[in-house]
């Protein structure tokens, strides 16, 4: 669950969102920013994605450049949720499964390298269940992403 | 907010070669937390750490990489709260209100989809996180009436569980085919 975060946490989380230092000794490059030494850096780092604040330190991909994606949804029988859920979990190419307060309670995010396979996961999960998957491929895409300005008050 | 930045997703793939794809294979799980983090990516892509940096400022010119640096799961910083709305939005005015939506601080996504009748009229999409329900709606509210869009239906889907949620997988690890052979 969620713990106080340090100071060098929270900028940490919120200032590097985007344009992270391309330079070969990035976190040392920070921790000068910073005014911390770099292994505090790389500690903080470490705490934060054990604690699951921090998913990663990565490239988010514009998508539909390198592989395809799309958003998916199910209208599964309440008494079923946990199973089909875990049956969506079970494909390596899905990468996000919420359940949603809607009639379609399952929404998921699955990503391939080729057209084919991502159809074919849908068909089967499909087929599995028994369950109709509507498929919601992205047709414009309106956001800038600069990741997202933390509160923490 | 400068929009000739927001160009439709293509459908052209970008140029990319085969050092690119591992490269960014290697970076799916995330840059490792050692002093020299490109020079150890280097070593999974069979790349040197020049090369690697390098490469990685050409894909996000490019815009493959459109975002580089600390990826946040919001629910566990304190934004337990987040809920995709929907919106039946006109075909002529789907793309300028997209880019009004998109410009609020609070939006982390904003895409047009298609509609799929009978069951599902929306098409447009955008995704809102507080730190309450309450937030959330209220944040909604101020979408609203600042974009003109209180005649649009839309509906409300906050989130209920978390069953799965990490970086996308656009190539197969090695430890996912080590998986895979292990069981047949």
């Amino acid at each position: 669950m969620q713990t106080a975060l340090t100071d060098l946490e929270r900028r940490l989380l919120n200032d590097y969102q985007h344009g992270f230092p391309l330079s070969p000794a990035p976190y040392a490059d920070i921790a000068r920013e910073l005014e911390v030494s770099e292994s505090a850096v790389l500690e903080a780092l470490a705490r934060l994605q054990e604690t699951g604040a921090l998913s990663r330190v990565g490239a988010v991909l514009r998508p539909n450049t390198v592989g395809v994606s799309t958003l998916a949804a199910m209208a599964v029988p309440p008494e079923r949720l946990e199973s089909v859920a875990e049956l969506v979990n079970g494909y390596a190419e899905v990468n996000h499964n919420y359940e949603r307060e809607h009639r379609l309670n399952l929404w998921f995010v699955a990503t391939a390298a080729e057209a084919t396979r991502l159809q074919s996961v849908l068909d089967e999960i499909g087929a599995r269940s028994g369950i109709e998957v509507l498929a919601f491929p992205l047709l414009e895409d309106y956001h800038i992403d600069l990741g997202f300005e933390l509160r923490w008050t | 907010m400068d929009l000739t930045l927001a160009t439709p997703v293509p459908v052209v793939r970008p140029p990319l070669d085969d050092a690119d794809r591992r490269l960014l294979s290697a970076l799916q799980g995330g840059l490792p937390f050692s002093a020299r983090p490109y020079a150890r990516l280097g070593e999974r892509a069979g790349l040197g750490e020049d090369e690697v940096l390098v490469r990685l400022a050409r894909l996000q010119e490019i815009g493959v990489i459109r975002r580089f640096g600390v990826v946040v799961r919001h629910h566990e910083v304190g934004y337990g709260a987040n809920a995709m709305v929907v919106w039946d939005a006109p075909d002529e005015q789907v793309t300028e209100l997209g880019h009004c939506l998109a410009g609020f601080d609070f939006i982390t996504l904003c895409y047009r989809r298609p509609r799929r009748l009978p069951q599902w009229r929306y098409n447009l999409y955008c995704m809102i996180h507080g730190k309450s329900r309450e937030e959330v709606l209220a944040h909604l509210e101020w979408m609203v009436s600042h974009c003109g869009l209180s005649t649009l239906s839309h509906e409300v889907l906050f989130s209920r569980r978390r069953f799965k949620q990490r970086g996308a997988h656009y190539f197969k690890d090695e430890m996912a085919t080590e998986k895979i052979h292990g069981r047949t």
